[in-house]
């Protein structure tokens, strides 16, 4: 991908061209400005897709944020009103620690798990494209399909893993009621669906080691065990890299699971908050509650979120392997 | 048509592919049919569609023998009736509010459900005046609670009434039977004169189904306080949580804390099945008997009778409810100003809130009249409902709304209402301790209407 394949008449002044002085002069600065501006010319479809529908909206939703903005209704500019009452508003805090519980109850297994289990996928076994086009298999079903029937497995009354503990003599439990019970039903729905991508994207990763690491490493005596922590780990950072980065911005916008879960689209995610997240917040305030400059404002906070949380993540998966 | 939201089997999707359909449909200009036209009908000269969209789950509105005759007998105004969620609070009325917002979407005819009308009111620059094409003069025909409430800040009548609520409990006969308890309708009417009978009849009930996976007394605690609220707004001046000027009463409106004092204590009573009305567990509650009481307004009974399916035929009667009048729910119709057509919309809204639609839906889907006329018309009074044990429900809800008093429900009545009940379902199933659950309810309020 070098540039000037891209240029499509290359600047040459022969005789065919009857053109004086200036002209080649100008041709030249043509060429030049042709030279510069053509990728940009070429990949200037993507920037103006991202500025209609990525950049507009984030504009348009700020100033929106600006406002007491109801849907249908008036509008007042406030100012960073809505802002400061977001910050001291205690339901906004809940949907945040929910999702940020939420984020780390399901990511971090689901992570170390894809990793044991893209391992597992790389070595030698019987009917291995079986197992790895398993482990892909939840990936291709609908979100709201599983948590359809995840909702029901966990229901209080005819769900089927409170039959199970009730072989044990447990009491019926109501999932949605507290906290942990709903973080951890919601939690495995994203794990049974997220797990076995990221397991897939690690082992392609894997794959693009060269194996004489290993047999130098065999050689010289080290265990598989070895093998793993300091020879695949390290080559795998910025596959982990991706993967925690695309989980930290799944997880924290986390949306139809929680809400499937709740059995309604009421958006409270369960009758005190137990399981609302930022998202459902977001569209709570703006589509059940009208309060379109109090969603926008939620949104900005999200977005803050999301890169701070990016951030974070990074530093400490940058730490991975050692910095030799 | 409710206050709250009924679950039907339509798929969303469906409906909203459906709709997309429609509106396109609309916007090119469909060639007369000679066919039709040759009958001869002498209003507009182009054939006009009139698109009326409604909201509810089974039945819900039970315009399709209405439309259907409308249709017949008016070549050049043909109805599109359709259903497009069986949701109303969170799925409808934010779509409808774009849709006003936008200039374009809304159908020529839309409901609206009794619980939003403080928040149309408020919005007189959406809808048609209907004054203007003489429908004024229907006002002799409905009640004046249902008849004021048509009217906005313009003092404009921007709607008319479809159905009204009545108040009756319904009861699960087998498991009144198995209780040891009457199961025939005037003597268990006579069993709960007040809420205080209703709550030793439920201890009763209780005692001899004391096991933990045997059946409840009530379902949960929205129906039980939405019926009782129903009945003490009443007798506080007509408000619940807003007073005429939109000023949040929740806290002082003693309507309000009856109501949540005796929720309360039907909850710690241990009378309930802990579930959350309108949701899927509570569907499936209602099929397998697992409670055998619950407040019923008219429409709820098709609520009842679509989630329980036909298997429990007869299973269900209805008996009077403790505690006196109430209305809980009932609908409204209404023109949007973007309509390309309402005078035409004008008439065929005239004919739905008439006598004779009126009179249809209520055959189809148990919605009781609003109209009075319709009311008194022996096709009402003297229905029976074959799903409930051939109850005699044109007899009984007739004589539910006889007295009926208008309540004012403010701009944001449906968000308050629907915070509020949060918190009684968290205190029903646990998760708020009884002793915190009127300040969280408070609480709830107060942001909501915030």
């Amino acid at each position: 991908m070098t540039l000037h394949v891209d240029t499509p008449a290359p600047p040459r002044p022969g005789p065919r061209r009857p053109v004086g002085h200036r002209g080649t002069e100008r041709s030249r600065g043509f060429a030049r400005f042709d030279l510069r501006a053509t990728p940009y010319f070429l990949v200037s479809p993507y920037f103006l897709l991202f500025a209609i529908f990525g950049v507009f909206p984030l504009g348009y939703t700020f100033w929106v944020s600006l406002h007491e903005w109801e849907l249908a209704g008036d509008k007042t500019l406030v100012g960073f009103d809505n802002y400061i009452e977001l910050i001291t508003d205690g339901a906004f805090w809940n949907a945040v620690v929910n999702t940020l519980g939420m984020f780390a109850m399901s990511t971090i297994p689901q992570l170390a798990l894809a990793l044991v289990l893209a391992n597992a996928l790389n070595k030698r076994i019987r009917g291995r494209l079986f197992f790895r086009l398993g482990v892909l298999l939840p990936l291709i079903t609908s979100v709201v399909a599983v948590a359809v029937v995840f909702t029901q497995l966990y229901g209080r009354d005819y769900g089927m893993i409170n039959w199970f503990l009730s072989l044990f003599d447990v009491d019926a439990i109501n999932w949605q009621n507290q906290k942990w019970s709903a973080w951890v039903a919601i939690s495995t729905m994203i794990d049974w669906r997220w797990t076995g991508y990221n397991a897939i994207i690690l082992l392609a990763a894997m794959q693009t080691i060269p194996k004489d690491l290993y047999e130098a490493a065999a050689i010289d005596g080290a265990t598989a065990r070895r093998q793993f922590w300091q020879i695949t780990i390290p080559m795998l950072r910025p596959t982990i890299i991706f993967t925690v980065f695309i989980s930290t911005i799944g997880g924290l916008t986390l949306f139809t699971e929680p809400v499937m879960f709740d059995g309604n689209p009421t958006m409270a995610g369960g009758t005190t908050g137990q399981y609302q997240t930022v998202a459902m917040f977001i569209v709570k305030e703006a589509f059940r509650d009208f309060d379109f400059g109090y969603a926008a404002a939620a949104a900005w906070l999200l977005f803050v979120l999301i890169l701070i949380g990016t951030l974070i993540n990074y530093s400490f998966t940058r730490r991975i392997g050692g910095s030799k | 048509m409710l206050n709250n939201t009924r679950h039907g089997k339509l798929a969303a999707v469906a409906v909203m592919a459906a709709t997309a359909l429609a509106i396109t449909s609309c916007g090119s200009s469909e060639p007369a049919t000679p066919a039709a036209n040759a009958g001869g009908s002498s209003a507009a000269a182009e054939p006009v569609t009139i698109t009326v969209h409604t909201f509810g789950g089974g039945e819900n509105f039970g315009y399709d023998k209405a439309v259907e005759t409308w249709n017949a007998a008016h070549p050049n105004i043909q109805v599109k009736y359709q259903n497009l969620t069986d949701r109303f609070e969170d799925v409808y009325l934010p779509q409808l509010l774009q849709r006003l917002q936008a200039g374009s979407g809304a159908a020529d005819i839309i409901a609206v459900d009794e619980g939003a009308m403080g928040l149309m009111k408020a919005r007189p620059q959406f809808f048609t005046d209907l004054a203007e094409y003489g429908l004024e003069s229907r006002k002799a025909d409905f009640p004046a609670a249902k008849w004021d409430n048509g009217i906005n800040a313009d003092n404009k009548l921007f709607a008319l009434g479809t159905d009204i609520g009545g108040m009756t409990m319904c009861y699960r006969t087998d498991l009144f039977q198995k209780a040891g308890l009457p199961t025939e309708r005037d003597e268990v009417s006579k069993l709960w004169p007040d809420w205080n009978a209703f709550m030793e009849i439920g201890k009763k009930f209780q005692a001899a189904n004391p096991g933990k996976s045997d059946p409840k007394f009530l379902d949960g605690p929205n129906t039980l306080y939405n019926v009782i609220l129903s009945q003490e707004a009443p007798k506080n001046g007509n408000v619940s949580y807003f007073d005429k000027s939109n000023q949040l009463i929740l806290e002082t409106n003693p309507a309000i804390k009856t109501s949540f004092d005796l929720v309360k204590s039907f909850s710690e009573a241990g009378l309930t099945a802990k579930l959350a009305s309108f949701t899927p567990p509570w569907n499936a509650a209602i099929k397998k008997g697992a409670f055998a009481t619950m407040g019923c307004p008219a429409w709820m009974l098709g609520v009842v009778s679509g989630a329980a399916g036909e298997e429990n035929k007869g299973k269900w009667d209805v008996a009077s409810v403790p505690g006196g009048a109430g209305n809980w729910g009932g609908s409204y119709l209404a023109v949007p100003k973007q309509s390309k057509h309402p005078k035409e919309a004008a008439e065929v809204l005239n004919y739905l809130t008439g006598k004779e639609g009126q009179i249809a839906a209520f055959q189809e889907a148990a919605a009781f009249p609003s109209s009075l006329p319709a009311q008194q018309d022996p096709a009402v009074s003297e229905l029976k409902n074959a799903f409930f044990n051939d109850a005699p429900t044109g007899q009984i809800f007739g004589a539910s709304v006889k007295d009926l008093l208008p309540t004012f429900l403010g701009e944001k009545h449906a968000q308050v209402k629907t915070s509020v009940e949060k918190v009684l379902e968290g205190m029903d199933q646990g998760s708020i301790p009884y002793d915190q659950a009127w300040t969280k309810f408070v609480e709830a309020g107060v942001k909501a209407a915030g």
